[in-house]
């Protein structure tokens, strides 16, 4: 018999400090746990602050209905109230207190210096309300609101716009504080008075540009696939000494700064650039165009991605012993027969995983298309950037980047279920 | 496919050994020649972007430091070196706060129990995995909000973030094969956690520590797009002077900072590798 302190009267095994040991044990478990969530937290509350609530605040402002930084409904309270008895389907202009109420509301936004912004936010559902804004603004601040109605005549002679009902429909369908009218314009739909409807074909540009990025991102995981899968393979079967020095020539590109190469390739594939210039030597006559277009991007991207590509399958092919290949041709099998039936089979995973990083890394490039990739050869993030740095529409960058997201976070799953993102190597 | 060609080798067999060779050969080219063309061409004397007669000819009068004295502000010009500085500035920081507190996040994930381990990683690597764009879309709203838009602060702080996934992932794979009996012995003999973190562990597994760093540094030091929406005029780094310098006239200069970059990169690439080694060796493994 041992001794008893080890035991307690219901004869449950006893720590040294007197307690049960099973409970002993979920305490030291417990306190693992919280180690290690420790020394995780810091990092984790850094990344929230600088990376996830930056992308929660693109997700919210892809739905909120602000004009600069305010709400409309808190810019235009008095016209979103009265708006509310209108029904663009009846066919008539609204009634004498709802342009009383813009009157209202209109000298407040004056006041305040917003009342461009407001025209420039429904200017975004249709076009020439920013100047109809613009022009009353000045005007409207001299109005007295007790003693100068009626207000309908008086904005009808700024200008005849204010009695189109397609305005009023557009002011009327943006009252709230929230809106799908961004998310609309990324599918290239839009509100009408017969309802939500597709834009006319001419007009759908951010379909055609989702369209042109994922096929072109195919196209450039397909080219890097073609190119990369013979490299690894010879990479993997040569000895270790010679593979090493040939990894360099992989790994080199890799580590360059992304802008040298795009810069290279743009220097290169200019009309007087060596390529070009090589080609004549050769005896062509014609100087051929590689830059600024589709091609361009496909040939510098491609160079680009290809160490994503080539890596994951050199790891993958590394493992596979060659003495397969030599068993299945020893057993009468053909050279096309052993490769298809024995090698390339095991060789997917890594095709998998190169294919999907490249394809997740090609549909949100900027830099490159932005540089060669001319006017029929950028992707959805530079038309992102365009809302930014030109355009200033950012609730519709905000929904494209969405839109954007959505498609990278589902690959990115995939990802995950096929390789694990903690199987990432790099280099 | 075979290293060596048997001496019985049919024709077909020999005819496609060297069509395979020729083919990675040619591939092998296409990684290399771009990187390697605009070097030499980084020397040309004149303001072409093509190899001029006398350079084929090696003339020495057709090759000159022109465009690295450009850099460096001979033609007046200083905006070169400014924003190689304001680089130098931001890349470092970045790199520090990545490393110090990605470090700690990856021995807190190596632990043997760890709650919602998958979710964190995934979460913490996803900053690589979220096209830049969105990254910067994002950050320039939030940020704006709590006024760290148009501030150096702001440009580093995204920075770090950018950079966090490479250090996760370099130091959680030196840890794997870290021997936890190591700081169970250094208890054992009475040390502290904090003196067995610095004098057992930290040495071990400091050529990932310095690797993840390296990819940290060299991220913050490539990055464009936050730069451009975070950033404002005072943040100029290298890369956003080349962007703007490459989508506008193409000035030369940029020639001899490509040259530049990639000599960087050689110098990185190569300390990766001996740390590599280097950590192999220390357990135990040839270098392969």
């Amino acid at each position: 018999m041992m001794a008893d302190t080890h035991f307690d009267e219901n004869g449950l095994v006893l720590a040294a400090d007197g307690t049960p040991l099973k409970q002993s044990l979920a305490r030291a478990l417990r306190a693992q746990k919280i180690r290690a969530l420790l020394l995780i937290a810091p990092l984790l509350l850094f990344v929230t602050i600088s990376f996830v609530l930056p992308i929660g605040e693109m997700l919210m402002r892809s739905v909120q209905n602000t004009a600069g930084t305010e709400y409309i409904p808190d810019l235009m309270p008095n016209v979103v109230e009265e708006i509310q008895d209108w029904e663009p389907a009846s066919g008539e202009m609204p009634a004498e207190p709802v342009y009383r109420a813009l009157a209202q509301d209109l000298a407040t936004a004056f006041e305040n210096r917003n009342h461009t912004q407001l025209g420039r936010r429904f200017n975004y559902e249709s076009a020439g309300m920013s100047s109809i804004f613009r022009k009353s603004g000045r005007r409207v601040s001299n109005w007295d609101i007790e003693t100068d109605g009626p207000f309908r005549e008086k904005f009808l002679d700024i200008d005849d716009d204010w009695g189109n009902i397609e305005y009023w429909a557009t002011i009327k369908a943006n009252s709230g504080y929230y809106t799908t009218s961004y998310f609309l314009a990324a599918f290239d739909a839009q509100r009408t008075s017969e309802g939500i409807q597709m834009k006319d074909p001419d007009q759908r540009i951010y379909s055609k540009l989702m369209v042109r990025t994922l096929w072109l991102s195919f196209l450039i995981t397909f080219c890097t696939f073609a190119l990369g899968y013979p490299v690894a393979w010879l990479l993997a079967d040569l000895p270790a000494k010679s593979a090493n020095m040939l990894l360099i020539l992989v790994l080199l590109p890799f580590w360059t700064s992304l802008l040298v190469r795009t810069s290279a390739w743009k220097i290169l594939l200019q009309q007087q650039g060596v390529i070009n210039d090589f080609w004549i030597a050769l005896g062509f006559t014609e100087r051929m165009s590689l830059i600024n277009n589709q091609l361009g991007v496909v040939i510098a991207m491609t160079h680009i991605l290809l160490p994503f590509m080539i890596l994951p399958l050199y790891s993958v092919m590394k493992t596979i012993p060659p003495s397969y290949l030599r068993a299945a041709k020893s057993l009468g099998a053909t050279n096309t027969v052993a490769f298809m039936r024995v090698y390339f089979p095991q060789t997917t995973p890594g095709i998998g995983a190169g294919s999907l990083l490249v394809f997740i890394l090609a549909v949100g490039y900027f830099i490159t298309p932005e540089l060669v990739g001319g006017a029929d050869g950028t992707f959805i993030s530079n038309r992102i950037y365009y809302q930014f740095s030109s355009s200033g529409n950012w609730g519709l960058a905000a929904a494209l980047g969405t839109v954007m997201l959505v498609v990278v976070l589902l690959l990115y799953y995939i990802y995950d279920k096929l390789v694990g993102v903690d199987n990432v190597k790099l280099g | 496919m075979a290293t060596k060609l048997p001496s019985y080798a049919t024709f077909g067999q020999r005819v496609w050994f060297y069509t395979f060779r020729v083919i990675c050969g040619l591939v092998f080219f296409y990684l290399i020649f771009p990187i390697l063309t605009i070097i030499p061409l980084s020397f040309n004397a004149e303001d072409f972007f093509t190899f001029t007669p006398e350079m084929l000819r090696l003339d020495p009068d057709g090759y000159s430091l022109k465009h690295y004295r450009d850099f460096f502000g001979a033609n007046g010009d200083y905006s070169w070196i400014q924003a190689f500085m304001n680089s130098v500035k931001i890349a470092p920081l970045a790199t520090l706060i990545a490393v110090s507190l990605g470090t700690l996040a990856a021995i807190g994930l190596t632990q043997p129990h760890v709650p919602f381990k998958k979710a964190i990683t995934a979460l913490l690597i996803s900053p690589m995995i979220v096209p830049l764009i969105i990254t910067s879309a994002g950050m320039f709203f939030f940020y704006a909000n709590i006024g760290l838009q148009g501030t150096f602060m702001g440009v580093v702080l995204a920075h770090a973030a950018l950079g966090i996934p490479f250090v996760i992932i370099t130091v959680t794979a030196t840890l794997s094969s870290f021997d936890e009996s190591l700081t169970r012995a250094a208890a054992n003999m009475g040390a502290d956690p904090v003196t067995t973190f610095f004098k057992v562990q930290m040495p071990l597994i400091l050529p990932g520590v310095i690797s993840g760093g390296l990819f940290a540094f060299i991220t913050s030091f490539d990055e464009v797009i936050v730069v451009l929406l975070v950033g404002s005029a005072g943040q100029k780094t290298l890369p956003w002077q080349m962007f703007i310098g490459l989508r506008e006239q193409i000035s030369p200069t940029i020639l001899a900072v490509a040259t530049i970059l990639v000599t960087i990169s050689i110098l990185l690439l190569t300390t990766i590798e001996l740390l590599r080694r280097r950590s192999e060796r220390m357990r135990g493994i040839t270098p392969g």
